[in-house]
């Protein structure tokens, strides 16, 4: 290969500014695309799983509008065709006049994909914990909200864990599309580097175990977590 | 008499066959797309006239038509006639990358010489002379950068206006917004739908995007020069036999001058009726590269 390698460039100002602030808005856009996710996820999921017909419409509808667009198309629209779509002043404010229309646009976006996955999960997971569980529970005399809230939601939330870590790993990495809706975050920051010095081997390498590393860290804390709200003798709780 | 014909006849067979082996020794570009039989060439598919995709799905412009010559050269140096042509769609993020690691053996597009990116990647002679300069629309009230003190400007990673922009935008303490965007048509679309004030790129990109979306009249491309960006053909570097090929051929188009009739089918008017007769720098510039044999 016929490169001129310089890890030294990585230290060096501002560049190695640049991949702290790319790391620092990968972090802020997944988190807080995350927490949207999380809780819009759960409200579909559950809407998924109740008897009212015309909620569980609601929620299909929700998850495969979302699932089916590829992420990268969302941001576009979400970017560049929405605006549109609203009258002017309203466009112009979500253009120009918002706090940070890049990121919010990105951390929405993102928020609103991954809570039509995250939704899946929550549905496996309440259907996992079976009819018996909900039947008993109104059974004893629990409004429907009440088996939700006291019976099927605590136990299917805790099976549900491990595909949950692995949407919370996925958001990480999808965050890197926030760069074609111009975030400067890791991933961007990478290129920027290799724009200014040309050494996008060792950007691109540093972006790489940023992201193994964030990743790892998220890993780390979920198996804890996992093992923490085990409740013995449940199904699928592997920590035991 | 018979036999002094059929000895020169050989003697000439021998150079003619014997030859092209020897240019080609030292040289390992030459002698990937040798042994390959493929010239990989790397190409952009919206940099408006130089290299972009045509109705047919084809790059064309004014890179890849010499790009074309350069490869009909590279032809008869490797001895193989029937050598394909692969084309590799580049961005300006890709391109560098690509060129260092033997993705692509030139890239055909609108890339600006610079010293930095030397460190990685060589040039052949400039064949184009533009600069970064400012579109809006008009009515705007902008002309110059100092206008552009805070409004919003798009910048499409990784460019050389992009640290043209920002520069001056230091070194004056203006106040300007940007917006990234990834590559040119998104930055259009960004001025068009009104989310930046301007998009700030090489003139003649300007001008190429302008003639390209729905109402050219609406637009301007107005301010001096805020960078001087010489475009070249790139090349991979420390393969000065590979690179002297193509060195020759421009040298000789610039030399007999037909380099210039290649300039005005792509712009003078152009297919996309960009009207931008040869400017005199860019005369001279094709003047003083046309190295003698």
């Amino acid at each position: 290969m016929n490169y001129n390698w310089d890890w030294g460039v990585l230290l060096q100002e501002p560049y190695f500014d640049w991949l702290v602030s790319g790391f620092s808005w990968t972090i802020t856009v997944s988190l807080v695309a995350w927490v949207l996710a999380f809780s819009l996820g759960s409200i579909v999921g559950i809407l998924r799983t109740t008897d009212s017909k015309f909620l569980r419409a609601i929620g299909t509808g929700y998850v495969e509008f979302f699932r089916n667009i590829p992420l990268l198309v969302q941001m576009f629209l979400w970017y560049f065709v929405f605006p549109e779509l609203l009258p002017e002043s309203a466009g112009m404010w979500v253009k120009r006049g918002m706090p940070m229309p890049e990121f919010t646009t990105a951390a929405i976006c993102l928020g609103l994909y991954t809570a039509s996955r995250v939704g899946e999960q929550v549905r496996a997971g309440i259907l996992a914990v079976g009819i018996g569980q909900r039947n008993a529970g109104l059974a004893m005399g629990l409004t429907p909200a009440q088996v939700y809230r006291f019976v099927l939601v605590p136990v299917s939330y805790r099976i549900i864990i491990p595909p949950l870590t692995s949407e919370f790993l996925t958001i990480f990495k999808n965050s890197s599309l926030a760069l074609t809706i111009g975030v400067l975050e890791l991933t961007a920051q990478a290129r920027q580097i290799e724009e200014y010095t040309f050494q996008g081997f060792e950007a691109f390498t540093a972006a790489t175990l940023l992201y193994i590393c964030v990743t790892s860290i998220v890993m780390l804390i979920m198996r804890v977590v996992e093992g923490k709200a085990a409740i013995p003798g449940m199904i699928s709780l592997g920590a035991k | 008499m018979i036999r002094k014909l059929t000895l020169i006849g050989a003697a000439l067979a021998f150079v003619v066959t014997g030859t092209a082996p020897l240019l080609a020794q030292g040289s390992p570009v030459l002698k990937r797309i040798k042994e390959r039989g493929v010239v990989n060439m790397g190409h952009r598919e919206s940099s408006v006239p130089f290299s972009y995709l045509g109705s047919d799905g084809k790059p064309q412009g004014y890179s890849v038509d010499l790009c074309h010559k350069i490869i009909d050269e590279i032809k008869k140096v490797v001895g193989k006639a029937d050598l394909k042509i692969n084309y590799v769609p580049v961005t300006s993020q890709t391109r560098i990358a690509l060129m260092a690691n033997g993705t692509i053996d030139l890239e055909c597009g609108s890339t600006t010489n610079n010293l930095t990116r030397q460190k990685q990647v060589d040039y052949l002679p400039v064949t184009f002379i533009t600069g970064t300069k400012i579109a809006s629309k008009k009515g705007s009230g902008i002309t110059e950068i100092e206008d552009l003190d805070g409004k919003t400007v798009a910048l499409s990673l990784g460019t050389t206006n992009e640290k043209a922009i920002k520069r001056v935008a230091k070194a004056k303490g203006l106040n300007i917004k940007t917006i990234m965007v990834k590559d040119h048509p998104q930055g259009w679309l960004t001025v068009e739908t009104g989310r930046a004030d301007a998009y700030a790129s090489d003139d003649v990109l300007l001008y190429g995007l302008i003639s390209k979306s729905k109402d050219p009249s609406k637009f301007q491309v107005t301010g001096r020069f805020l960078s001087y960006d010489p475009y070249g053909i790139m090349v991979p570097r420390n393969d000065s036999t590979y690179r002297r090929i193509g060195t020759v051929v421009l040298a000789d188009l610039m030399r007999s001058g037909e380099i210039l009739k290649i300039y005005d089918k792509w712009f003078n008017p152009g297919p996309t009726k960009i009207d931008m007769p040869a400017s005199a720098t860019l005369v001279k510039a094709f003047e003083i590269q046309a190295l003698p044999h």
